[in-house]
């Protein structure tokens, strides 16, 4: 098991290092550098040029792409251009609050959609199915910036039982985990009824009917540990759509995520900001998809056979 | 038409059991006015077609036929002189497994692969004789055991042991709690030959150390001759012909068990050609009124349209078939002496 | 395969195509007939709107005497903008631009990842193994943040949003299709035609596309409605089609200045993006379901 774990984190450096030359190529072509913003007015071409070499920007692409990455190996992000601080300080500063956002988020999102699910496949062609699968469509559909919009215009603005933005306390987190959750709950919805509707027919429920189990048992103990299994599949595949939606939330709520700062640094041109919070999101991201396999291996003893082979 | 007096109360009691399944399709009709008893201590051999009814008939008896579809409907169904269809769930689920138990088909499905075999036993016992969960793991090796498999390797999961070995755990689940009844529904078929032999060595010892009765559901009649004290042949959703294994057998009354037999391949003559029963079962959603049979038999005639009676031919045997009110019928198959 | 069987004088029984055994179980799903008539009515809505509206004089001509007139004022049913303009109109003509980005992205990220993916499949070994690093690397970025990036790389233009919602999409298409052709990798019927000379192009198009043409079939409606909802937000954040084209998302950017006092004018063109991306979702539900009738049972 910690061989499997190894070996995984072992295979995502070489990727980081590719994602670290597309980000970083990508910045370059973009038309504009940030010295043009940053330096004075009546600045000369000299003047101009010594400030590249201070920043790092002279020489040819691949010559600074190469110093990046001499220290990026290292463990030196180095610095925001635009900030003046290290790469790793700010991006560190403002990771919580991603964190907890998505976290919340997630949390939402778990509490409606696996009940909600449940309750769709067991009655499954009732009322309550096509209520719940109409509810997940729409979640689904709905562009989660709109909704959180959506949001600040009947809860902020209207009822004013929450702040329409800015972070802080609990009631600050109520509507943009809201909004990011209500996506992810639609796709959990349906994934959790699909995966439930199988396990639901399969023999070994009524093994356990026979052997007198309640109905309430079967359906907690015995089937919902067997629906797990692509339920944990599609949360994993889909939380870098979360991660994604935290940027357009974070945007509309003036959250200080990583998420804003990452738009943030492309636009203003911080080509060491914005390629060092890409990579960090990737490393979140990869990440994640571990922890996903190793849940797996909890839930299904058939899979954790495979990973101490 | 004289009842039988029955000395000994049976263990299960089913009088006119009715099963249908409301489908978009059409009315499925599953069990059609079936009776049975099973005494105690006795193992009924249930045969016949897949199709006949024979699961259904089993469900009804734990009453877990699935609703909806199903629709189950039965003037009487006793369990040890209980009555099941009055019962609340939570009444039903007391009785499940430990009462009466299931053994199921395929044993490569029948259990849940995400939790160890040792802890799908201890759940039977948990629920039912009010132990600690550790208690019922340590009663559980121990059934374990008693079906020939070593006690270590109850936490192992349903993926690590073959299919045979699979069998022999659903069969400590069925028995954990000391059922009086026990169901087994076609328990060797999805078994290697050489396994099923020891399946079924091992079910006919456990059945007799604990006295428990048996419905052994299958459509091969050598199990059944080596099991059974008595049979019971079903067709399109009823029982045609009852006995004990010696009056069905030896004296086969119905044209139906008769095609059964025919239908098997006879060692001694092996140049003699199969007589398979001509044509399929009738249409569930589409019975006929009368004899149900009477399509494919070759002895029907005009009175065999009509809804057919039980008839005794002697305490034990009874058929469902009109044609033995003819002068001096009897079927072709020679009786054994 | 089929033209083997034609020599035979045989002809009691009607062979139904593959296309027309699909429609027969879409037409049966209520929900899958609503997403069809959904997107064909955006569809013509988006050609008629081209016809019937000029852009510079309803589109994206001001005027400033009918600003902010609200919904069900006679003539603007949803009111007017900030600038005066109508919003119903706007949100109308602004259809083609989501159609547009969602179908030619798609159309990228299709062909380009299909054919990698196919290649991989097909292949394996080392072109297989490069091919999967590659598309391990695109889609370790939040696809958000890598439109974002590209956007800002090429610029602002409808054709470079159109690119950037189809690259992000490429790694997607790349693994579906490879998941579909490895069972197929190892039939003897592949073996027989390699044996037998035919080319690897041939092969490929003519016994390994036909396989995986139902999950890619699915991936694309599911992806047409993505790409909406990805190109809506890059344009959301000002990073998309440059104003005062009505684009829907920068629609809604541009209403949300005004969410205080005229939340309409973020309300409508959001319920655009979703009724867009919902027929999408739903055409994408019921083909998957007619195309693989075991996964409906």
């Amino acid at each position: 098991m910690y061989r499997y774990i190894l070996k995984r984190i072992l295979m995502m450096i070489p990727v980081l290092i590719a994602v670290s030359f597309v980000v970083y190529f990508l910045m370059d072509l973009a038309p504009g550098d940030i010295i043009s913003s940053m330096a004075p007015q009546d600045a000369t071409e000299a003047e101009i040029e010594m400030m590249r070499e201070e920043l790092g920007l002279n020489g040819p692409l691949i010559q600074r792409y190469f110093r990046y990455l001499g220290n990026l190996l290292k463990g030196d992000m180095g610095m925001s251009l635009s900030l003046k601080r290290p790469v790793a300080e700010v991006f560190f500063e403002r990771f919580p609050a991603t964190l907890q956002l998505a976290l919340a988020a997630t949390v939402v999102a778990v509490v409606i959609a696996i009940p909600l699910g449940i309750a769709a496949a067991t009655h499954h062609r009732s009322f309550l199915d096509g209520f719940s699968m109409v509810t997940a469509m729409l979640g689904v559909s709905m562009p989660g910036f709109w909704l959180a919009l959506l949001l600040i215009m009947w809860f902020s603005l209207g009822l004013k039982w929450f702040p329409s933005g800015g972070s802080g306390d609990f009631k600050h987190l109520v509507l943009p985990s809201l909004a990011l959750g209500a996506g992810q709950a639609g796709t959990l919805t349906r994934i959790t009824r699909s995966s439930m509707l199988d396990v639901i027919r399969q023999d070994y429920l009524r093994t356990a009917r026979a052997k007198g189990v309640s109905e309430k048992q079967v359906i907690r103990k015995h089937a919902l540990k067997n629906a797990l299994i692509p339920i944990i599949t599609v949360f994993g595949s889909t939380f870098g759509n979360l991660l994604g939606g935290a940027v357009a939330i974070e945007t509309v709520f003036s959250w200080p995520g990583i998420g804003r700062l990452t738009v943030s640094a492309v636009n203003t041109r911080d080509i060491t900001l914005a390629t060092g919070c890409i990579i960090m999101f990737t490393v979140i991201l990869t990440v994640t998809m571990l922890l996903v396999d190793i849940a797996y291996a909890f839930v299904d003893p058939r899979i954790k056979a495979q990973y101490t082979k | 038409m004289n009842e039988p007096v029955k000395n000994d109360a049976p263990v299960l009691n089913i009088e006119n059991l009715n099963v249908k399944f409301v489908t978009e399709d059409g009315v499925v009709r599953a069990v059609n006015g079936l009776d049975l008893q099973v005494g105690k201590g006795k193992a009924l051999g249930l045969v016949g077609e897949t199709g006949a009814g024979k699961t259904t008939t089993a469900l009804s008896i734990l009453r877990l036929v699935p609703d909806p579809p199903g629709v189950v409907d039965c003037e009487k169904l006793e369990l040890n002189g209980k009555d099941i269809m009055g019962m609340s769930t939570h009444e039903l689920e007391q009785i499940r497994g430990k009462e009466v138990s299931m053994i199921f088909q395929d044993p490569m499905t029948a259990l849940n692969p995400v939790f160890t075999v040792g802890d799908q036993i201890a759940e039977s016992i948990h629920l039912h004789e009010n132990v600690s969960m550790v208690e019922a793991q340590k009663k559980a090796v121990e059934m374990l055991e008693l079906v020939g498999i070593p006690g270590d390797r109850a936490g192992e999961y349903p993926h690590q042991f073959s299919g045979g070995m699979k069998q022999r755990v659903v069969i400590s689940i069925a028995l954990a709690c000391h059922p009086q009844l026990l169901i087994a529904d076609e328990p060797t078929t999805a078994l290697d030959v050489t396994i099923q032999a020891q399946v079924l060595d091992l079910m006919k010892e456990l059945r007799t150390k604990y006295d428990t009765s048996l419905i052994m559901i299958t459509h091969d009649l050598g199990i059944v001759a080596e099991i059974c004290d008595e049979v019971a042949v079903m067709y399109a959703g009823n029982v045609v012909e009852k006995g004990t294994l010696e009056d069905v057998f030896n004296h086969t009354l119905h044209p139906y068990t008769e095609g059964l037999f025919n239908s098997l391949p006879n060692i001694n003559d092996r140049k003699a050609m199969l007589k398979p029963i001509p044509g399929l079962m009738p249409d569930p959603t589409d019975l006929p009124e009368g004899c149900p049979f009477y399509p494919r038999c070759q002895y029907a005639d005009e009175a065999c349209k009509k809804p057919q009676q039980k008839k005794y031919v002697s305490d034990t045997h009874y058929i469902r078939c009109c044609a033995y009110d003819r002068e001096g019928f009897h079927i072709e198959r020679k009786e054994k002496t | 395969m089929s033209r083997k069987t034609k020599a035979g004088e045989f002809k009691a029984y009607k062979k139904r195509s593959f296309a027309q055994e699909v429609w027969r179980n879409y037409k049966k799903s209520p929900s899958a007939m609503l997403g069809l008539i959904l997107i064909v009515l955006i569809i013509i809505v988006a050609i008629t709107a081209q016809i019937v509206y000029d852009y510079n004089t309803d589109i994206v001509q001001q005027n400033i005497k009918q600003r902010f007139l609200s919904p069900g004022t006679p003539g603007h049913l949803l009111g007017t903008d900030n600038y005066g303009r109508d919003v119903l109109t706007r949100i109308l003509y602004g259809a083609k631009y989501s159609l547009a980005v969602g179908l030619v992205a798609v159309a990228i990220s299709c062909l380009l990842g299909s054919t990698l993916g196919l290649i991989a499949g097909y292949y394996g070994g080392v072109v297989e193994n490069i091919i999967l690093r590659f598309c391990e690397v695109f889609m370790g970025i939040p696809s958000v943040l890598l439109g974002v990036a590209i956007m800002s790389a090429f610029g602002q233009s409808l054709a470079v949003l159109m690119l950037a919602v189809g690259l992000v999409y490429v790694p997607m298409f790349a693994r579906t299709a490879r998941a579909a052709v490895l069972p197929v990798r190892e039939e003897e019927y592949i073996e027989a035609a390699r044996v037998s000379g035919v080319s690897d192009f041939k092969i490929i198009f003519q016994h390994v596309l036909p396989n995986a043409l139902s999950p890619i079939i699915v991936q694309v409606t599911m992806g047409v409605a993505n790409g909406i909802l990805s190109a809506s937000f890059l344009s959301f954040l000002g990073l998309g089609v440059p104003v005062p084209a009505p684009e829907w998302g920068a629609m809604l950017s541009s209403g949300r200045e005004y969410i205080r006092d005229y939340g309409y004018l973020t309300t409508y063109p959001g319920i655009a993006i979703m009724i867009t991306v919902l027929a999408f979702n739903l055409m994408g539900d019921g083909l998957r379901d007619a195309l693989d009738p075991k996964l409906k049972q």
